[in-house]
């Protein structure tokens, strides 16, 4: 087993990494900034170390400064939660470099699926369905014209480096490209610092249901079902369910070897989640693969038994996965609700003091949080305050569950979306299984 | 004439006008990235740009001056 592990993360995943080594009796490290000094996560570890001021870029993401805290701190093992630094290649390479055990894919997997143009081919030749599209970056605004006639109106322009939904643009027709095409490259460089771009046809009414997968270094691969995180808002997931109402078993089971496909063709190893697109025809198609523990790893958890942060732990440590894949068992139903510091109508952040908490639980109710009454929740960081799961034996028992558990969740001093969460759980085509990536601009706030 | 103040901590992501742009009310200036959303910050009044204080990459602090108004 390792060492000690170093978490290079923060607020609710560094805590719930750490709950895993403690599972496990491995002595883990948690780093802090100066907003982060009274935070769970950083009273979560055996030890703590402050890494510097507020901004990411001055703490959390200086790889000097985590390398020389594993350093200081004896740890052999670096986990690096999701988010930050956890998909960065470089410093996934960097940890390595050191003689560190990098908790997650070989940096090689992690570029191989970085790169979504060359992610597209890769999983074209190992027979993976992608989503029609460029199997280039565009050069401009006139080459992206030319290059969506062909695939045909309306499309999706992304970020060639990008991924997570960020920078994403429907242009629905030619007269929208120029300016679509300026903004989107903006935000492209902004966040990956890299502008190109590149384009797929939009799949309109489409559900995005991912696999989680798990990979040895023995060759051992298995999948944990399906995620279905089609109640989004801004291209960000905000409701996780599995399983989904979309999938049949024989569906369930094309898309899971489909993902292991993905998984062998960039030599994965650890824990994954290959995400796909799903039509009204029920045709899938590669969206993405996070090269990395999933926010919405929970509800896999509460589903198959597996915990998926001890597996990583174990995989990083060289162990053998102790079951195949007939032994995965898909038991009930559960539902991810993201809790929010922000305005549930016009989805703006709002940090502030967390004067009063109180939190529901009970039978089938997991909270992962980061924060705790007291704390000011600050806008340096993203603004996710808990994440509430919900089990129950089928759908619209944990529907129920969700209701109630929401309106046991009591915070004061900032806003939060869970009057959204309420509207979403209370509605006719959500509980009809009707779901959509649109569903929230479709059925919440249909634009006037 | 008000000044257009950040209404919350960030970064700042775009600018969106220059000087001696006439903005209206309610108009998007400036838009601000804080706790990984971009977040457009409106002049309340009608105007021109007579100075824009800040550049984007740059960190402000609620309150801060983002530009002035003439």
């Amino acid at each position: 087993m390792l060492g000690k592990v170093l978490i290079a993360n923060r607020g609710e995943i560094a805590v719930r990494i750490a709950r895993a080594c403690h599972k496990l009796g491995v002595p883990c490290v948690a780093v802090y900034s100066d907003a982060d000094r009274d935070m769970p996560h950083a009273k979560a570890a055996d030890e703590a170390f402050h890494i510097g001021p507020p901004p990411v870029n001055q703490s959390y993401l200086v790889q000097d400064k985590l390398i020389e805290v594993a350093r200081r701190a004896g740890a052999d093992s670096v986990h690096p939660g999701y988010g930050l630094l956890a998909e960065n290649a470089a410093f996934a390479k960097r940890v390595a470099d050191e003689g560190l055990v990098w908790i997650g894919p070989p940096s090689h997997a992690i570029r191989a699926m970085g790169l979504k143009t060359e992610a597209r081919e890769t999983m074209r030749a190992a027979g993976v369905p992608i989503i029609p599209g460029a199997t280039a970056c565009v050069a401009g605004p006139e080459d992206a014209r030319a290059m969506a006639e062909g695939i045909g109106y309306p499309v999706m322009m992304k970020a060639c480096a990008g991924g997570g939904g960020i920078g994403m643009t429907v242009v629905r027709g030619p007269e929208d490209m120029g300016k679509a095409f300026e903004e989107c490259a903006h935000r492209a460089s902004k966040f990956f610092c890299d502008g190109s771009l590149y384009l797929e046809k939009l799949i309109v009414g489409a559900r995005h249901v991912e696999i989680q997968v798990l990979a040895d270094e023995h060759g051992g691969i298995v999948h944990l079902n399906e995620r279905e995180c089609s109640v989004q808002r801004r291209h960000q997931k905000v409701i996780e369910e599995t399983p989904s109402t979309a999938l049949t078993p024989e569906l369930r089971a094309r898309m899971g070897e489909a993902a292991k496909r993905a998984a062998s063709a960039v030599g994965y190893r650890n824990a994954g989640t290959v995400e796909f697109l799903v039509d009204p025809a029920r045709q899938f198609y590669f969206l993405e693969m996070n090269t990395r523990l999933q926010v919405e790893h929970p509800i896999t958890e509460l589903t198959t038994g597996v915990d998926i942060v001890v597996e990583q732990l174990r995989i990083a440590a060289g162990e053998a996965l102790t079951f195949a894949q007939g032994d995965v068992g898909q038991r009930g139903h559960a539902i991810e609700l993201r809790i929010y510091a922000e305005d549930p109508v016009r989805f703006l952040p709002s940090p502030g003091r967390i004067t009063k908490l109180s939190m529901p639980g009970g039978d089938g109710v997991r909270i992962d949080t980061g924060v705790a009454e007291g704390v000011t929740v600050t806008p340096f960081y993203d603004p996710l305050l808990a994440k509430l799961c919900v089990w129950a034996p089928d759908r619209p028992a944990a529907i129920e569950k969700g209701l109630l558990a929401l309106g046991a969740f009591h915070v004061e001093g900032l806003k939060t979306n869970i009057a959204l969460h309420q509207a979403v759980l209370a509605h006719p085509a959500f509980r009809a299984g009707d779901l959509s990536t649109s569903f929230i601009e479709d059925h919440i706030y249909p634009r006037k | 004439m008000p000044d257009v103040l950040a209404t919350m901590a960030g970064t700042v992501f775009k600018v969106l006008v220059k000087p001696n742009d006439h903005v209206l009310a309610g108009q998007d200036v400036v838009v601000l990235e804080s706790m990984k959303m971009e977040i457009p910050l409106q002049a309340e009044v009608a105007g021109t740009v007579a100075e824009v204080k800040v550049q984007e990459g740059e960190f402000v602090n609620e309150g801060g001056v983002l530009l002035t108004l003439k």
